[in-house]
């Protein structure tokens, strides 16, 4: 059997390579008693990006990694933490990149002020345009 | 002057194009470091991972932090280095990830034990404390307890040098 073992994981790389065969902790896949904490907490999930399946929400995700930040993120609004707070708290680990909520800072705030300055320009032109018809 | 105007939009739209095709084409990085370098490790209270070990501290010079588990296929090519590590002088304590005692006890038997400490973190607490996304992972932890270096992956024979050195840096 122990000869065999490789040839058998060669069958199943990934899930070699990603899963443990732990249980999924207590409050992955369990909802909270109380449902407005459990809408507090269902909607940092899907705001908060999965490490591992990186295209993904947490709340969508099957990664292991994403079911443990699911169970710490029940727990810590059980606890009565506020949602924004854990989400600072990833942010300060993992980056803005964690987060699926946009941010407006130096880096984003030409995406934020450029649809403005687009429709003032628009304005602008089609108000010369409109003057001119006039005469 | 009112001719160049006229290119200015199709200019424009080169420039947007050209911006747009070169990052696509950039390959992708999924490789996200840790926010959390220059930090101290946080303080954590983990269940010994391993019969011959005690337990994980938060606390106790300069030393390497690897995070690994019996699961994780990686870690077998990368304990034989991490031995040698430790035979050069270097401390290794192991966070041992979503996992079990007799496993951590079975692989260790197997790959061999460099580590002084292995906590077990059964839920990943620690992993998302300092901003670790995968096994395996190695942090170099300085004298303070402050995180100086995150090492993404087995580290192989070629990044033993550079993390050593680093080690040394963090007294």
């Amino acid at each position: 059997m122990r000869r065999l073992a490789p040839l058998l994981l060669l069958l199943a790389p990934l899930p070699a390579l990603a899963d443990s065969t732990m249980p999924k902790a207590a409050l992955a896949d369990t909802q909270l008693p109380d449902a407005r904490q459990e809408a507090q907490a269902k909607a940092l999930m899907e705001s908060v990006r999965c490490l591992v399946c990186q295209g993904q929400s947490i709340a969508d995700s099957d990664a292991e990694l994403a079911a443990d930040m699911r169970a710490m993120i029940r727990e810590r609004v059980q606890k009565g933490e506020k949602p924004e707070d854990i989400r600072n708290w990833l942010i300060a680990r993992y980056g803005d990149w964690v987060s699926y909520k946009p941010v407006l800072d130096t880096a984003t705030a030409p995406l934020w002020i450029a649809p403005l300055i687009l429709i003032g320009a628009g304005v602008f032109l089609a108000r010369g345009r409109f003057r001119r018809r006039r005469r | 002057m009112k001719r160049l105007v006229i290119w200015a939009p199709l200019a424009a739209f080169v420039i947007f194009f050209g911006v747009v095709a070169l990052q696509l084409y950039r390959p992708d990085n999924r490789e996200h470091p840790s926010q959390f370098v220059g930090h101290p490790f946080p303080i954590v209270q983990l269940p010994a991972a391993a019969s011959s070990r005690p337990t994980f501290t938060a606390t106790g010079g300069p030393r390497l932090v690897n995070v690994f588990a019996s699961w994780c296929v990686p870690c077998i090519a990368e304990a034989p280095v991490l031995a040698s590590m430790t035979a050069q002088g270097a401390v290794i304590d192991g966070v041992a990830l979503r996992d079990r005692r007799e496993d951590v006890d079975a692989f260790l038997a197997q790959n061999g034990n460099p580590y002084r400490t292995i906590g077990l973190d059964a839920n990943s607490r620690v992993q998302l404390a300092i901003g670790s996304s995968g096994v395996p992972e190695t942090f170099i932890v300085d004298s303070k307890g402050i995180i100086r270096h995150q090492h993404i992956g087995a580290i192989t024979e070629g990044d033993v040098p550079d993390l050593l050195e680093k080690l040394r840096a963090a007294q």
